[in-house]
């Protein structure tokens, strides 16, 4: 009984918060209606039983994918009244791209029909004695597994692709190399100088000879204080 | 007693209770926290931290809390108003959310689930929400950019924090947190795992948003990051938030690493403790190396944050999982689900 009313109210609210996805005002709560309909999708998938299938449903699109969409939503400067007027024009083209997705369904769905069996399965989800997450493992890897792999590496693919596409060299970027910072001792750095009366420290530094660690272009940035700290220990 | 266990009524007072049983120390706990930060900090630079209001100024954190509570609730005039109200309390309500899968003792937890430890995930992974809704509804450019900096910063950190959880679930063959304590009577999992454990500590140190790993919040930079708007009850909720997910986090490494409520070795003098209280003991630990934490580093640059997410701790924890994998399968102590 719990499960048929927790079951109306969680189809009731997804297909409420989808319909605001595409009529409220701002982007932003749109955005944020899309979190509540993945969350109300989420609730249904627990109440069929399949509770891997709800978390990782939360963890990559609420918790990946929708933070992105927020992110650009967020970032974009959007008029308001501008997207009003787009939507008059842009409605019968929407329309009828609609139209053609529907009579398609539609085809789709009179030529279906159950297979035979799949009542029986349906009682009875996973196989007695395991839990969800083993039973989908069970059969993601062992029969599935060329398609399992398939499908990870056209993810790569398009993974690599956006990379490739968004990278820039961008040669004014000065780097920091953590290994060279992380090698510098203080004695590269610091030098304890007696100074004469009189004498300024870069008159010292002059006088004395040359730091061997001039001819090493990574102690570059530290070529000065080196030849100080020669002429400490002169 | 038979209204509470046989009734659906009582099945959900009974519930309540049981939820009740646990928020309430919690909150106590993390009331606590805050004092115990202030004095660890204070002994750590030589100061005498809280200790005016009550004995040793134990009532220190309720004096904070009654404060910001009288304060006036300001609301800035182009602020989203329900998306400004709601994003602390979102924030709140998720730390206070995860600890319904929480075991304290074998057995003891609210909600005994088969994917406990993706529920923990899924959960840890809407904080950034709290975060960015905060940024964006305060309609200020400091708050903005810090909502910016944690999206990502939160974003960088989890990869790197599944695949440790992924080389802890290998090594316990389940998804629910109570099995996978069970699975370390043998050997916690922190000492075959160790440089796992480093990992996921340090992450839960980014995902908590905690020093050194403070930028969205870096009060040299951007002032208080996505807080800057927020006063009194707002305001109070976030920091609850925060030292509420410290605890949760400190758990969820005491459950994944540390054995849980297990006793060290499992003979006499060890097992006269509860679990919950070396539950309790080891959490306690954990929170202090937090604390210990923000009194010892600098906070990190954006840069070299990023760079530590993606290019240390993404190889690191992924080349480590190949090898639990490898060493599991050559040496067959992978575990077996029936």
């Amino acid at each position: 009984m719990i499960a048929t009313v927790g079951f109306y109210v969680f189809a009731v609210i997804l297909l409420a918060s989808a319909t605001m996805v595409v009529t409220a005002r701002n982007p932003v709560h749109s955005v944020l209606f899309l979190i509540l309909a993945f969350f109300n999708a989420a609730a249904l998938f627990l109440l069929a039983g399949a509770e891997f299938l709800a978390l990782i449903l939360v963890i990559v699109y609420v918790g990946a994918v929708a933070v992105l969409f927020l992110f650009v939503v967020m970032m974009l400067d959007v008029n308001f009244a501008e997207m009003r007027e787009g939507l008059q024009r842009y409605a019968p083209v929407g329309l009828v791209v609609g139209l053609i997705l529907l009579s398609e369904l539609a085809l789709v769905l009179g030529g279906w029909h159950f297979a035979p069996g799949a009542i029986e399965l349906r009682m009875v989800p996973t196989p007695r004695g395991l839990t969800n997450t083993a039973a989908l493992g069970a059969i993601l890897y062992t029969r599935y597994i060329l398609l399992f792999q398939i499908a990870g590496l056209i993810l790569l693919v398009a993974m690599i692709g956006a990379i490739v596409l968004t990278l820039r060299d961008r040669r004014a970027v000065r780097r920091q190399t953590i290994a060279v910072q992380n090698a510098r001792q203080p004695a590269d750095t610091v030098a304890m100088v007696k100074v004469p009366l009189g004498a300024g420290i870069s008159e010292i530094a002059v006088l004395n000879r040359p730091a061997p660690a001039e001819a090493d272009p990574e102690a570059m940035h530290g070529g000065s204080h080196a030849r100080l700290h020669a002429a400490e220990r002169h | 007693m038979n209204f509470l266990f046989h009734t659906i009524a009582g099945g959900i007072i009974l519930a309540f209770l049981k939820a009740l049983a646990l928020l309430v120390p919690l909150l106590i706990g993390v009331a606590y926290l805050t004092y115990a930060e202030r004095k660890v900090l204070a002994a750590m630079q030589l100061r005498k931290g809280p200790n005016v209001v009550g004995t040793f100024g134990l009532l220190q954190p309720f004096a904070d809390a009654i404060k910001l509570l009288m304060k006036e609730t300001i609301i800035p005039a182009g602020a989203n108003r329900l998306l400004f109200i709601l994003a602390p309390i979102l924030t709140f309500g998720l730390a206070i959310l995860a600890w319904a899968v929480i075991p304290v003792n074998n057995g003891w937890a609210n909600a005994n689930i088969n994917v406990g430890i993706l529920y923990l995930f899924a959960i840890s992974s809407l904080g950034v929400y709290g975060v960015i809704i905060a940024g964006w509804a305060s309609n200020s450019k400091y708050a903005f950019l810090g909502a910016l900096r944690s999206a990502a910063q939160m974003v960088s950190y989890e990869v790197a924090m599944g695949f440790v959880i992924v080389s802890v679930l290998l090594c316990a063959g389940s998804l629910n947190l109570n099995d996978i304590v069970l699975a370390q009577r043998n050997v916690w999992f922190f000492i075959p795992l160790f440089p796992m454990f480093v990992v996921f500590f340090i992450s839960a140190l980014a995902e908590t948003n905690r020093s050194p790993f403070d930028l969205p919040e870096g009060e040299s930079e951007i002032v208080a990051g996505f807080m800057v708007e927020y006063s009194s009850m707002p305001y109070a909720l976030f920091f609850m938030g925060e030292y509420a997910s410290m605890f949760l986090m400190s758990a969820l490494m005491t459950i994944l690493f540390l054995g849980g409520w297990l006793s060290p070795l499992p003979f006499a003098p060890f097992t006269w403790l509860p679990g919950p209280l070396w539950f309790l003991i080891k959490i306690l630990l954990c929170l202090f190396v937090f604390l210990w934490v923000r009194a010892t580093f600098p906070r990190y640059r954006y840069d070299q944050l990023m760079r530590l997410g993606w290019k240390v701790f993404l190889p690191l924890s992924l080349g480590w999982l190949v090898l639990t994998a490898g060493v599991l399968i050559a040496t067959g102590w992978l575990p077996h689900v029936s």
